[in-house]
């Protein structure tokens, strides 16, 4: 019977220190590896954003007399910004799934979707910014602003690479094609913007939203 | 058009730093002119600069560490003069001005461009070979890491002629490190060296982890991987976890010069404070990234020379992971009389005591494992009992400082000063020295002269002692650190005893050079053909020394903890001799060219050159935009080559 002879052949065929999942299989195929790269380097990333948010709670209270957030902070255009950048990430999922399945047109379709999208996260950002420092409350104003403008504006440079990124990650695909080594680079990609929305909500939720409610 | 940098930069009226900085260019101009001369530059291009090998660039970061180990330690004997002579109306050869500048670089060079080039250098050379696999997981990158280490290492230097360094001392604590009480650019060489430095050690913590995770040769399961590996692996998560709060906190007080911004300033709502938890919340598991390796280095040396398994190697893996978590735990300790309250200090206090309970376990398991062994007294093994007799009295002390109300009498004293040096050149250097001379024959295919060997090693030891046993004497009498000049002339003898320490310690280093240049010249009596010097236990050794390029033909299959061990007992071969075509990564000057322009780049960052450092950046970009598009970067060794490397052994 095919059932028994599988079971038969598994202790040969499978270490079984693989099958207890004790990481004994030998060296992980090259896909594998190279995603597990890149989540570590994002969980540096994340440290890298948590320091930042620590800095921002305990200077959020020290406005040096100059304005607070609950003054500056348009709610509306805020909410229109993280709306952008969620469906950025939508659309991003969408052209990851689309590479995979090697559909190259669909792929560039939600590829400049999610390229548009992003870039008016962007400009909402930049307007909102250039809106405070025009109103003497630029980044030198006080500790909270400068704790302000760095996070948010660290969070908007990642943003930035991340577009310049996706025009080359998709010159790439179109130069070559949709092989392994460039759907490679594109999973890292996906999983990089995904986790700029997730350091937005982080943003939204602890700069905007309880800012405005102090 | 050049910023702030003008002919005023290179200190023409100071002979001292001058001449000092005349020399060194000149050591390396005649170095640069030697290799030309010899035409070696081909050769260096093609095997080194170049080289993605990982044995290949942890020989770089060692000789990058030794080479700095030097630099640090020209620093440490200035000040210890200093010390010694300028007591009462004595005021010695250096000013304020320049004094502190020496500490200041002497702490940011030891710790960022020796300790941590010398960890890193043993676990790049060490860890894919003890894992059983051919390269590190992203070899590539990993060139890049040594190549912004060494960026950051140049510009330390570059201020020794060009400007000032920082007068911040290492740890640069604002206001002083602010751009109100520090205009100059001193702090900036500090900032940017250790952000381009920092930016390659982080991408080393990213591959070690994956490589450690994700790389290993079939069979090694976690349980089964040598003990240095599983302190590879913590070191390599702290970096991870600790390397980008450093790089954020950095990136604040550069703000705060460049931008005018009030993350630490004294006016406008600023907190000094904050600079201090986060630089600590860093800085404190850095000590472990550092410590944690050479604990791994001597658990090998341990087992190897005592000639039986590692005593209790479960216990050694939960105490090494028990110490990468504790050691965020701890960090308040630097700062007890902040006041941050009784009750904070109390957990940290006790926090500080418990993360000693691992470090003693590990120091009874090398106890055990020597306890009935078959002693070899070999170098390694000789550091090693250095390293605990040393250690145990750093930790102790340590457990001292842990104790608040101790802290609030000695901290900021000459008693803090000798505990550190205590653990670190007691535990870090000296295990970086115990894997020098451990897998010297495994880097270079010759072991090292063994006479030499052991001078150093009582040279070291002694000089240690007689340097900071003072030190400790006179932290209680009550001397604070960084003093550029002595009131009390009851403390010279002390001082001068000190000096002598510091001397006896300088014979160590002179005898370690002479013992390489001894070794290089008789190294056809000493050449080790059989890839296995000192009967060791774990898969480097099944390799030939030095190892080729893709280290094992085939990956050995592992059944056991110290497979090798396993494999020589019941006489197995390492290896099947079935050859096959290997992929190895192609050469790539991407790692050296970024760092060409990161230097470029922070050069003009410092002397606010704005034009130069976007046009360096952009550069740096677009050399990884380019390497990038290369996709094919794996060459293939034929069958043939491999077949012929192999019977050559």
């Amino acid at each position: 019977m095919a059932f028994t002879a599988t079971i038969n052949k598994a202790p040969t065929a499978i270490p079984t220190e693989l099958a207890r999942g004790r990481g004994g299989g030998g060296p992980a195929p090259k896909r594998t590896v190279v995603a597990y790269g890149f989540w570590i380097f994002i969980l540096g990333d994340m440290v890298m954003f948590s320091a930042l948010f620590a800095a921002f709670a305990v200077l959020r209270s020290n406005t040096a007399g100059g304005p607070t957030g609950a003054e500056l902070f348009d709610l509306r255009s805020v909410f229109i910004e993280t709306m952008c950048l969620l469906l950025s990430s939508y659309t991003c999922g969408l052209g990851a799934l689309s590479a995979e399945r090697r559909k190259p047109s669909r792929f560039l379709l939600f590829g400049v979707a999610t390229f548009v999208l992003g870039s008016a996260f962007l400009v909402i950002e930049a307007t909102e910014f250039a809106r405070m420092v025009e109103m003497g409350a630029g980044p030198s104003r006080s500790a909270f602003l400068s704790a302000f403008f760095t996070l948010v504006g660290m969070h908007g440079v990642h943003v930035t690479g991340g577009l310049i990124a996706l025009i080359y990650l998709a010159a790439q695909a179109i130069a070559m094609g949709l092989q392994p080594a460039v759907l490679r680079r594109l999973l890292c990609w996906s999983l990089f913007w995904h986790a700029l929305d997730i350091v937005w909500v982080g943003v939204f939720t602890l700069v905007y939203l309880m800012g405005d409610f102090r | 058009m050049l910023g702030k940098l003008t002919w005023a930069a290179i200190p023409f009226n100071e002979p001292l730093p001058l001449v000092s900085g005349a020399v060194v260019v000149l050591i390396i101009l005649a170095i640069l002119a030697f290799i030309t001369v010899k035409g070696w530059w081909p050769y260096l291009w093609r095997e080194w600069l170049t080289s993605v090998d990982h044995k290949r660039i942890g020989v770089m970061y060692m000789v990058l560490g030794l080479v700095m180990l030097l630099r640090g330690f020209a620093d440490a004997i200035m000040m210890r003069t200093q010390q010694m002579i300028a007591v009462g109306d004595a005021q010695g050869y250096l000013v304020p001005e320049h004094y502190d500048q020496i500490f200041s670089a002497h702490g940011t060079i030891m710790i960022f461009f020796v300790a941590m080039p010398l960890v890193i250098g043993l676990m790049n050379f060490a860890v894919p070979l003890q894992l059983g696999v051919r390269d590190v997981a992203f070899p590539t990158l990993n060139s890049v890491s040594f190549w912004l280490t060494a960026t950051g290492a140049l510009l330390v230097n570059m201020s020794l002629v060009i400007g000032v360094f920082s007068r911040a001392s290492w740890w640069g604590y604002p206001p002083l490190s602010g751009l109100a009480f520090s205009p100059d650019v001193g702090v900036d060489y500090y900032l940017w060296s250790l952000q381009i430095s920092g930016v390659g050690t982080l991408l080393t913590g990213i591959n070690f982890v994956t490589t450690i995770l994700k790389l290993r040769a079939p069979g090694m399961t976690y349980m089964r991987m040598p003990v240095f590996c599983w302190t590879a692996l913590a070191a390599n998560l702290l970096i991870v976890a600790a390397f980008p709060v450093l790089t954020a906190t950095f990136a604040m007080l550069l703000l705060d010069r460049y931008l005018d911004m009030h993350f630490f300033t004294n006016d406008l709502g600023g907190n000094q404070m904050m600079y201090a938890n986060l630089f600590w919340a860093w800085g404190h598991p850095e000590v472990y990234i550092l410590v944690l390796p050479a604990f791994g280095v001597f658990s090998e040396v341990a087992a190897t020379f005592s000639g039986k398994g590692l005593f209790s190697y479960r216990s050694m893996v939960w105490a090494t992971l028990g110490i990468c978590i504790l050691s965020f735990m701890v960090w308040l300790h630097h700062f007890f009389t902040m006041g941050a309250g009784a009750d904070v200090n109390a957990v940290f206090g006790i926090m500080s005591s418990i993360i000693a309970v691992p470090t003693g376990v590990k120091i009874f398991n090398w106890l055990f494992t020597m306890f009935r062994g078959k002693i070899d007294f070999k170098t390694p093994m000789v550091w090693l009992v250095a390293f605990m007799i040393t250690f145990m009295i750093g930790g102790v002390t340590g457990v001292l400082l842990a104790v608040p109300p101790v802290d609030f009498v000695v901290h900021n004293s000459a008693f803090l000063v000798a505990h550190f040096h205590n653990v670190i050149i007691g535990g870090v250097v000296f295990g970086a020295f115990a894997g020098y001379y451990y897998w010297f024959p495994k880097a270079f295919g010759f072991t090292l002269d063994e006479r030499f060997g052991m001078a150093s090693i009582w040279c070291w030891v002694i000089g240690f002692w007689l340097a900071f046993t003072p030190l400790y004497m006179l932290g209680l009498m009550g001397m604070t650190r960084r003093l550029q000049h002595i009131a009390d002339p009851s403390w010279q003898p002390l001082l001068i005893v000190a000096e002598v320490g510091a001397i006896v310690i300088f014979a160590g280093i002179l005898c370690q050079i002479a013992q390489l240049y001894v070794s290089i010249r008789t190294r056809e009596q000493r050449r080790d053909l059989t890839g296995d010097p000192w009967n060791g236990r774990t898969l480097e050794w099944s390799t030939p020394s030095p190892p080729p390029p893709y280290n094992f033909a085939t990956l050995p299959r592992v059944e056991t903890i110290d497979a090798f061990w396993h494999m020589k007992r019941t006489g197995r071969a390492p290896v099947e001799p079935v050859y096959e075509p290997i992929e190895m990564p192609r050469n790539s000057p991407a790692g050296f060219v970024t760092a060409f322009f990161a230097v470029i780049m922070g050069f003009s960052l410092i002397w606010h050159i704005w034009w130069l450092a976007i046009l360096g950046f952009l550069a740096a970009v677009i050399v990884v935009l380019i390497a990038g598009w290369n996709i094919e970067r794996e060459h293939e060794i034929s069958t043939a080559e491999v077949a012929q490397m192999e019977q050559a052994r």
